[in-house]
């Protein structure tokens, strides 16, 4: 192996531990905050890369009718739990919150799904994707909130057949490459880099970045932190752990979408993609102990690194 | 009165109901290859096979708190090594079950030794890495078929019977399964069962009751193991082909699921749980099509569905459920104690000699000097209290002297011993026995067996023992210790009482009592007197002052004052982890600098 392949893996394990780093912070932001190993989490970012490629392709995404049935669900269920409580005041609060604004992006899809520019296209994408991580943790987590972890682990392991089902009843069996926003490639210190390769990791600097800030400076972001660090504590000053958890699942979740669409165009995606793709991400939390994000981002880093240069050992065409 | 007259009755009808149920059981078993279809016999020794698998999952999670998902990866090994033997190497089925065995012990004992020290979520990647590195290997040794398999294995013979058919089969595989239970019952009742109920309760609890949590979560690691290896030969066996694929990352999960959904609390979940996923989803597969509906992509949709409402409906699985209906276990027969009979101490050191020595002990967290060079020395048969302000270190000091937290600086002598480089696990041994301030009791155990695990280094009872209950004149010894140390703290009226019931108070006087079965030179306690009523302190009083008389040493922390003062020998008092004064109480009283600490400055 000469410097010149060393620096072209190096880039490709930079690449890939970009991804994983962003996918790490999701599995720590859902585990510090709820105690689930979320482990369907990478079925969102098949998701994710699915419907890209069907609007990109002329056709209705599979997920519409995903998130439209899982809000007409959650909605029942927060509303029947709102009555049985006697809170009725509180339902058409409800009814905003788990049916109309998930169900925009819906309506939004079926309405303009032949007039989208590619922005708007991976735009739409995202609005798709991001409600489902809180619609299931309404449907499938809260109703066992109190549960142990391994219940939790289990039932989110049985969450990615269930998606990834849907997936394929919806979207087929085909693996799917998406187009891609950037191509080509840079000169820098005397490497050529792929944009792609510039994109994932400033997309991946700018998150971490960006959460790092969030978690520090604002009000959410402190609250989210303080559920972590001990919820029942958190609850007793007024923090809504249930609020928090939605929270958490949400931001989650636009981290999924943001993901799927950056590795749509490099890897071919299949219904069930997911449960690889995640264990990675889930290997690189573990790397970093699972509480804190910076070691996570380290962890994801070095399995993208492990990843670029086993797998060069390995195959034949060294 | 008619209470009284009435409860040996419901007492024997259960016994009754229990023994009828278990009749039932094993006649329907017996009749079911003669009224059901060949298909669904082999369906239910599919079902049996897992259940296998699932159980020792159920072990290890269960009891053990650790999380595998490498079970169906050992199964894999198991039916590969037996399949081996008497394919290639010509050998018959049951030396194939040896050969099964050994392999998956010695890969499940050296990846056990590798990665349980580990602690948090690093296990649970491991197996899952194995579970996917054996898979891939299966598939590319083409000696062992690569990834179409091994076909044409010989069937295991019974007695010169092949059991080459489902119908024959069955026997086999559910007298294994019935055997396995009982066994892993006996197992989870017996001393090693208790370590392992210890250790659910965290390190430090196993740790300070003298079991090693390396050696416990090894010894479940291999054993879950082997339960798996001798699924993989059946399932090898009773299929009579094999592919990498009936042993993958899928199976491996899917084992973990049943374990889960049948409810890790007990170990009839297992079969529970493997019954409700094999026959659910062949029940699903059957369905789905007579209702119009595309069986292939949907069922794997309603299976998943239909086993996150269950779990919704009963979080900890199916078995709490199905325990609900079952008659509770007749009663169990107690020791009896004699009216005059008292638990007595044969390890008690001479008259003011040093039991304990600490010179200039320290702790730092950091920059924080939890504890700042601390020196005292304790006579035997005395009370000695440390008291201080919350903060001043009192805990953090048990934890030192105790062994759970290793000096920054200083030494413990204990018997004239320093205790550095000890493991925490031996100290019970060498006769210092301890309580927490948090109170560490396992809530779903009766008074009488959580008392037995302070007796746990005393008794001998290893893995086999407890397995083929050889343990029971062991048992019956300690079990009358723990009865003796139940009634030290007045507690020996209902012992088969569950811990978890108790008020916090008298937890804390459980905790006592389990400390004293460990027959100990010292016994450190950690706020004995917090949260019991006037009356309590009165007689806990009585108790620490007998057992002095009775040779002990105590060394104990406490917040009232009126109590340490009656009853202490010697008084250390402790400020921001140093040592403020020492004396006897009277002196402590008078202390102008004590005062000060307690009450702030005169200014």
């Amino acid at each position: 192996m000469d410097l010149q392949i060393a620096a072209i893996l190096l880039q490709d394990g930079m690449a890939n531990g970009a991804i994983y780093t962003m996918l790490a912070l999701g599995f720590v932001l859902v585990f510090t905050t709820t105690r689930i190993i979320f482990a369907s989490y990478g079925d969102l970012i098949a998701l994710s890369a699915l419907t890209l490629h069907a609007l990109q392709n002329g056709r209705l995404p599979g997920t519409v009718s995903l998130v439209a049935i899982l809000a007409v669900f959650a909605t029942t269920v927060e509303c029947w739990s709102l009555m049985r409580a006697g809170k009725l005041r509180r339902v058409p609060r409800a009814i905003l919150i788990w049916l109309i604004i998930p169900v925009l992006p819906v309506a939004g899809c079926l309405l303009l799904q032949d007039h989208l520019s590619h922005a708007a296209q991976i735009a739409l994408t995202v609005a798709l994707v991001m409600p489902i991580a809180p619609l299931l943790y309404r449907l499938v987590f809260q109703p066992i909130e109190r549960a142990s972890t391994l219940t939790l682990l289990i039932v989110a392991l049985v969450l990615h057949y269930v998606i990834a089902g849907f997936a394929l009843l919806t979207f087929g069996a085909e693996g799917v490459r998406t187009a891609g926003a950037v191509s080509g490639s840079v000169e820098l210190l005397g490497v050529s880099v792929g944009l792609q390769v510039v994109a994932f990791v400033s997309v991946a600097a700018l998150f971490s970045t960006g959460l790092a800030l969030f978690f520090r400076f604002t009000m959410a972001g402190k609250a989210l932190r303080a559920t972590a660090y001990n919820s029942a504590g958190a609850s007793l000053v007024g923090i809504s752990t249930r609020g928090s958890a939605v929270f958490a699942f949400l931001l989650a979740g636009v981290i999924a979408a943001i993901v799927g669409i950056l590795i749509g165009p490099t890897i071919t995606i299949y219904y069930d993609s997911g449960l690889m793709i995640g264990l990675k991400g889930f290997v690189g939390a573990v790397l970093g102990g699972f509480v804190s994000y910076p070691l996570a981002a380290l962890g994801s880093v070095i399995v993208g690194l492990v990843e670029a240069y086993a797998s060069f050992f390995a195959s034949l065409f060294k | 009165m008619t209470m009284f007259s009435t409860a040996p009755i419901t007492l024997s009808h259960a016994h009754l109901m229990r023994t009828t149920l278990i009749l039932a059981g094993t006649a329907t078993l017996l009749a079911m290859p003669f009224a059901i279809s060949s298909f669904s016999i082999s369906l239910l020794n599919l079902v049996g096979i897992y259940a296998l698998a699932a159980l020792g999952l159920t072990l290890i999670t269960g009891s053990g708190g650790v999380t595998s998902f490498a079970q169906a990866a050992f199964m894999g090994i198991g039916a590969y090594a037996s399949a081996y033997m008497t394919l290639r190497l010509g050998l018959g089925a049951w030396i194939g079950l040896g050969a099964a065995l050994l392999v998956v012990g010695a890969c499940a004992a050296l990846m056990g030794a590798v990665t349980l020290h580990l602690g948090g979520h690093y296990l649970p990647i491991t197996t899952l890495a194995w579970a996917v590195a054996v898979y891939m290997v299966f598939g590319n040794l083409t000696d062992l078929g690569a990834h179409s398999g091994i076909g044409d294995i010989a069937p295991i013979s019974l007695f010169g019977l092949p059991l080459d058919r489902p119908d024959r089969a069955f026997y086999l595989v559910w007298a294994v399964l019935v055997l396995a239970l009982i066994g892993a019952s006996n197992l989870l009742s017996s001393r090693q069962g208790r370590a392992i109920s210890a250790l659910r309760g965290g390190a430090v609890l196993a740790q300070s009751l003298g079991v090693n949590p390396f050696r416990v979560r090894l010894l479940l690691f291999v054993l879950a193991a082997e339960l798996a290896a001798i699924a993989g030969w059946l399932f090898a066996h009773t299929q009579r082909f094999i592919s990498p694929s009936s042993f993958d990352l899928n199976v491996g999960l899917q084992i973990l699921l049943m374990s889960v959904l049948g409810g890790i609390g007990n170990v009839l979940g297992a079969v529970i749980g493997s019954a409700a996923v094999t026959l659910g989803r062949n029940a699903i597969q059957d369905l789905l099509p007579g209702l119009g509906l595309n069986a292939g992509t949907l069922e794997i949709i309603v299976f998943g569905i239909v086993f996150i409402l269950l779990l919704h409906y009963s979080p900890r699985g199916l078995s709490p459920l199905i325990e609900a209906l079952l008659p509770t276990r007749s009663g169990e027969t107690l020791p009896t104690i004699g009216q005059d009979e008292r638990l007595a101490f044969s390890r008690t050191t001479d008259r003011d000699a040093p039991v304990l020595a600490v010179r200039g002990l320290g702790k730092r967290f950091g920059g924080l000097a939890a504890v700042d060079d601390l020196s005292f020395e304790m006579r035997a048969r005395s009370i000695t209290a440390l008291i201080g302000p919350n903060g001043a270190g009192k805990s953090t000091t048990f934890d030192l002297i105790s062994g759970l937290k290793i000096p920054s600086s200083g030494t413990v002598l204990f018997l004239g011993e320093p205790t550095r480089g000890k493991p925490a696990h031996t100290m019970i041994g060498s006769g210092l026995s301890r309580t927490f301030q948090h109170v560490k009791l396992r809530p779903k155990v009766t008074l009488l067996e959580n008392v037995m695990m302070g007796a746990h280094w005393r008794m001998k009872a290893g893995l086999f023992a407890g397995l083929l209950r050889l343990d029971r004149r062991e048992e019956r010894e300690f079990r009358r210790v723990a009865m003796l140390a139940l009634k030290e703290i007045g507690m020996d009226e209902d012992p088969l009482a569950l811990a978890g019931n108790l008020p916090l108070g008298p937890q804390r006087l459980l905790e006592i009592a389990r400390a004293l079965a460990s027959d100990p030179v010292l016994i450190i306690l950690d706020e004995p007197a917090a949260g019991l009523r006037s009356q309590e302190k009165q007689a806990l009083a009585k108790l620490l002052r007998h057992l002095r008389s009775e040779g002990l040493s105590i060394l104990m922390v406490e917040h009232d004052m009126e109590f340490v003062m009656g009853l202490a020998d010697d008084i250390v008092v402790l400020d921001f982890g140093r040592r403020l004064a020492l004396g006897k109480p009277a002196e402590i009283r008078n202390n102008p600098r004590v005062q000060e600490a307690y009450l702030g400055g005169a200014e």
